[in-house]
């Protein structure tokens, strides 16, 4: 028999290591450096083992076997989906969140009504488990005392009760010592870590003891369980409850994550992503460790109490007691005390944030009692808020022991706890992973969900301690047989667990969906779908901040700030911001979008998104962006479009032009090359008569004794050549102008027959030294042409002068000029019986430099640019110059220029 | 599009794995004990601990 003061002096003493392990996390914290390490993170997950793990696993395995382990594999799979973990802690970052109620209520439009039901649910869900902790802990004290029946009191106050009271200070004092109203606690995080350290140890001490110390060793211990016929079951696993061992699975990774508790330390207590790595492999190690010896303790209980009828939930205290070790019983109570204690506080504190954030503040702000007190430092008022909070849920706590708890054992309790959270699994996850999902989706799942779990089985348990009448439990509600809360539509052959949450899931996830898919979200709702769903993408960018647009007082922000926060640390928060944006005094900050952005968040770090949001807008005008505009603004993939339309458009666009670039070039080199050409063909055009001048002058030089006649004929030569080569230069020149469009053009009205008569008198002289015949057909009173009188003279001085070249001398050549018309052109022809062309020489003939005749052999008659020349011109007026030959048959040349039109 | 991490993605699929190992039919399999200890025990924590020294594996892996 233990002395009830020492038992009290030793409590008091943990619970004062406690405290200074706490003290020792914030006040590192506060000092910059965090105790908060990869281990501790991992270890603070460990608050998920409470009393039930502690006390209730064994009591569990001594009527279900194995089946108390699917609470622990759940979590076990749930942590390795670490990418889910990652990207709900980010979004929590990102959102200042500070619970999973307001996660939800952030997630669809920052609601204040999805706020209040997911708190209510959360509050209503986890009340039995809280029962459970009190329980356990009245029930190990009862062992310690040896006084069944909850019978110790102190002052007429009954033990469960004194606990409560005990844990409701204790966690008064514990979580909301901080007058600032932040959403970390790292104090609380080192002392939930080292608790759990505390509740391992123990519970492996009396596993040891029981499986060494009183039995030979496991296989002693199984080989002595399995002589006992009534024990064979528990060794075995029963497939016919398959469909139970995966509910109890799916449950029990669902709690990991939506138990409000372990929300808070998973995700709003993160300091760091990467402790996730730890916490993956590390968290399911520390529960591997803890239920090793559930089944040997188990099993050592049923044999050694065997008939006795002692409760298998205090197993781990009542087996060290019977062998006499009282003090591995005390480590083993304070083991309990600490699974306990750490659940109750970090669960009311989760809690009692919750309902200040988002039932009693949007209550408050409503009310005109809080404007007659604007001027007042609010921040007091919450902390008292929560503290009122804490009490009122171990208060319910304990009126659900009172009413249900005695009817279960344990797990019982806390299965109805966790099938309670459960029904926050698709408002979350839909909303973490679906863009569509609304909030009246939300509303409706959750409605629909909670609403199965209290008929099916919260009221139920109050039916079967007796609390209300069990008729809806035995004959269906109204006595519809199909209304039997646990067998619903004849639904049986489940346990009530798995029933409850196929049917409540049925009712949510049916509900959510269909009513999400056939509403419209609004615009803050859309912004919101998309922060959440593409958490990663927004992180890197900005884009909050683009997302309000209206007009706001930076003193009255700041008041806000100053009475949510309180003075100190408001300014304190409001100089970093101001450090970070690059100015030297919050004062003279602009009250921008990025401002109004600032201090919603820290709001929302206080009181939670929804209320911050109703708060800041109680202050600002706000302009309303609308849902196309939002979702313009946050929609990547259109941006990403227009960019690559415009993109495709461009790359067009610079296609063509490379195209016409390199046609230009082509043309380039073109010229370049006929430059070339060109230019050699002219060198090469001049120095043939300069090497007939050079020769012959040569020649003159240095022969004194050259006879006259022959230096006469010498000089003739160097006269004529020379000519030619004026002429050259003189058509080379010419070219050149009407090439580049600088020649000179004096347009009139010209007569053609006259212009060619002009010029074959002009030639007669030639035609009659050379006995050339010369007859013309010229038509009179032609229509006046619009032309360049000497330009065309030129053209038919050419031809002629060509013609005269190529007809035989000696009055065998004949050339006969014709004119004519007809209602479009004048026609002139030039006709001689030359040698004539050859169909290849017809073409090539009108380029700059080729002659008639062999080239290579004969001596050049011309200098190759008439006939190019005359074809410009030619063109010039709109006509055309051609020729038409065969070889022996002699030449016609041909030009056309044609006739005003009627309307000039 | 951002990939995801490979020690996300290494850690989904050991879930992945972990499930039907963890569930019915898979588990009715083991039967009869082994020293005394019945196999369906051993096989439970031998698959959970499996896991877990598979997920320290991935996760502590130094990320090149």
């Amino acid at each position: 028999m233990l002395s009830g003061w020492f038992i009290v002096l030793l409590s008091a003493t943990y619970i004062g290591v406690l405290f200074a392990v706490a003290r020792f996390g914030d006040a590192r914290a506060d000092a910059g450096r965090s105790i908060i390490s990869a281990n501790v993170y991992a270890l603070s997950l460990a608050v998920y083992c409470t009393s039930w793990t502690f006390f209730g696993s064994v009591g569990r395995a001594t009527s279900g076997g194995l089946s108390f382990l699917t609470i622990y594999l759940g979590p076990t799979l749930m942590l390795l989906c670490v990418g889910v973990i990652v990207k709900m802690i980010r979004i929590a970052k990102a959102q200042r969140i500070t619970s999973i109620a307001d996660f939800i209520a952030s997630r669809y439009g920052k609601s204040q009504l999805l706020a209040g039901l997911v708190t209510v649910i959360a509050v209503i869900g986890i009340v039995p488990y809280i029962a459970l902790q009190l329980k356990a802990v009245a029930a190990s004290l009862d062992v310690l005392f040896d006084q069944p029946g909850h019978a110790i009191h102190l002052w007429g106050i009954d033990s469960t009760l004194l606990v409560a009271a005990v844990l409701a200070l204790f966690t008064i004092l514990f979580g909301t010592r901080h007058l600032d109203a932040t959403e970390r606690h790292e104090g609380m995080v080192a002392a939930v870590a080292f608790e759990s350290v505390v509740k391992l140890v123990a519970f492996i001490a009396v596993g040891v003891f029981v499986t060494y110390g009183m039995f030979d060793g496991f296989s002693d211990l199984f080989r002595r369980a399995a002589a006992h016929p009534e024990l064979a079951g528990l060794l075995e696993l029963d497939a016919s409850r398959a469909g139970t061992w995966a509910a109890m699975i799916l449950l029990s990774a669902l709690a990991i994550v939506f138990l409000p508790r372990q929300f808070q330390v998973m995700v709003v207590e993160n300091v760091d992503e990467s402790h996730l790595k730890r916490a993956v492999w590390l968290f399911p190690l520390y529960l591997l460790l803890i239920n090793i010896f559930v089944l040997p303790v188990a099993l050592g209980g049923l044999m050694h109490f065997s008939g006795q009828g002692a409760n298998p939930d205090t197993f781990v205290l009542t087996l060290p007691l019977s062998q006499g070790a009282e003090s591995l019983a005390l480590f083993v109570f304070i083991g309990g005390l600490s699974a306990a204690t750490g659940m109750v506080i970090v669960e009311t504190i989760a809690l009692s944030t919750m309902i200040c954030n988002d039932l009693v503040m949007p209550a408050l702000l409503r009310s005109t009692w809080l404007k007659m007190e604007k001027r007042g430092d609010l921040s007091g008022l919450l902390i008292g808020i929560r503290r009122v909070a804490i009490v009122l849920i171990l208060l319910l706590g304990y009126v659900y022991f009172k009413a249900a708890g005695e009817a279960y054992a344990l797990v019982g309790i806390g299965l109805i706890s966790f099938a309670a959270v459960a029904q926050f699994a698709p408002a979350l996850f839909g909303g973490m992973y679906w863009k569509q999902a609304t909030r009246a989706g939300a509303l409706a799942g959750l409605l629909a969900g909670f609403s199965v779990w209290l008929y099916t089985l919260l009221l139920p348990s109050f039916a079967r301690s007796g609390w209300i009448g069990n008729g809806f439990v035995e004959h269906g509600l109204f006595g519809i047989e199909w209304l039997r809360a646990q067998a619903l539509f004849g639904l049986t052959g489940l346990d009530e667990i798995s029933h409850c949450l196929w049917w409540s899931m049925l009712a949510n996830i049916g509900a959510y969906v269909v009513v999400s898919l056939s509403t419209v979200p609004d615009a803050l709702e859309a912004g919101q779908a998309e922060r959440f769903v593409d958490v990663f993408r927004h992180a890197q960018r900005a884009p909050d901040a683009r997302l309000w647009r209206g007009n706001a007082s930076l003193k009255e922000l700041v008041d806000l700030l100053e009475r949510f926060l309180g003075p100190a640390r408001a300014r304190q928060q409001l100089a970093a911001y101001a450090r970070s944006r690059g100015q030297r005094d919050w004062h003279g900050l602009p009250p921008d979008a990025e401002f109004v952005h600032f201090a919603e968040g820290e709001l929302a770090g206080a009181i939670g998104s929804a209320s911050a949001r109703a708060m800041v807008s109680s202050v600002t005008r706000e302009e309303d962006l609308g849902l196309e505009e939002v979702l313009d603004i946050l929609d990547e993939a259109t941006q990403v479009r227009a960019y690559s339309r415009e993109l495709e458009a461009k790359q067009q666009a610079l296609e063509v032009a490379t195209g016409e670039l390199r046609e230009a070039n082509e043309r380039l080199r073109e010229l370049d090359r006929m430059k070339d050409d060109f230019i050699s063909t002219v060198t090469h055009e001049l120095r043939t008569p300069l090497t007939s001048i050079r020769a012959l002058s040569e020649m003159l030089h240095e022969d004194p004794k050259l006879e006259l006649e022959e230096r006469r004929r010498f000089l003739g030569i160097i006269v004529s050549e020379t000519e030619r080569l004026t002429r050259l230069i003189n058509q080379i020149l010419d070219m050149a102008k009407l090439e580049s469009g600088r020649a000179e053009w004096t347009t009139a009205d010209v007569d053609v027959s006259e212009v060619v008569r002009e010029s074959m008198n002009a030639l007669e002289q030639l035609f009659h030294e050379k006995g050339v015949h010369l007859d013309s057909d010229l038509a009179d009173r032609l229509p006046p042409v619009q032309a360049d009188r000497d330009r065309l003279t030129q053209v038919v001085v050419n031809l002629l002068s060509n013609a005269v070249k190529f007809v035989p001398g000696g009055g065998k050549g004949r050339v006969r000029v014709g004119v004519s018309a007809d209602e479009k052109a004048v026609r002139v022809t030039v006709a001689d019986n030359g040698p004539g062309l050859t169909a290849e020489e017809c073409g090539v003939i009108f380029e700059k430099f080729r002659q008639g005749g062999n080239t290579m052999t004969d001596k050049p008659q011309g200098t190759g640019l008439g006939l190019p020349i005359s074809r410009q011109i030619v063109e010039y007026f709109g006509g055309k110059l051609w020729v038409e030959s065969a070889p022996g048959a002699g030449a016609t040349f041909i030009f056309t220029v044609p006739l005003p039109g009627p309307e000039a | 599009m951002k990939r995801g991490s490979p020690t996300r993605q290494r850690l989904t699929a050991l879930c992945l794995f972990g499930i039907p190992l963890l569930t019915y039919p898979i588990l009715g399999l083991p039967g009869g004990t082994l020293a005394d200890i019945p196999v369906v025990v051993l096989y439970l924590f031998g698959v959970w601990g499996g896991l877990i020294l598979l997920a320290a594996r991935v996760a502590e892996r130094r990320s090149k």
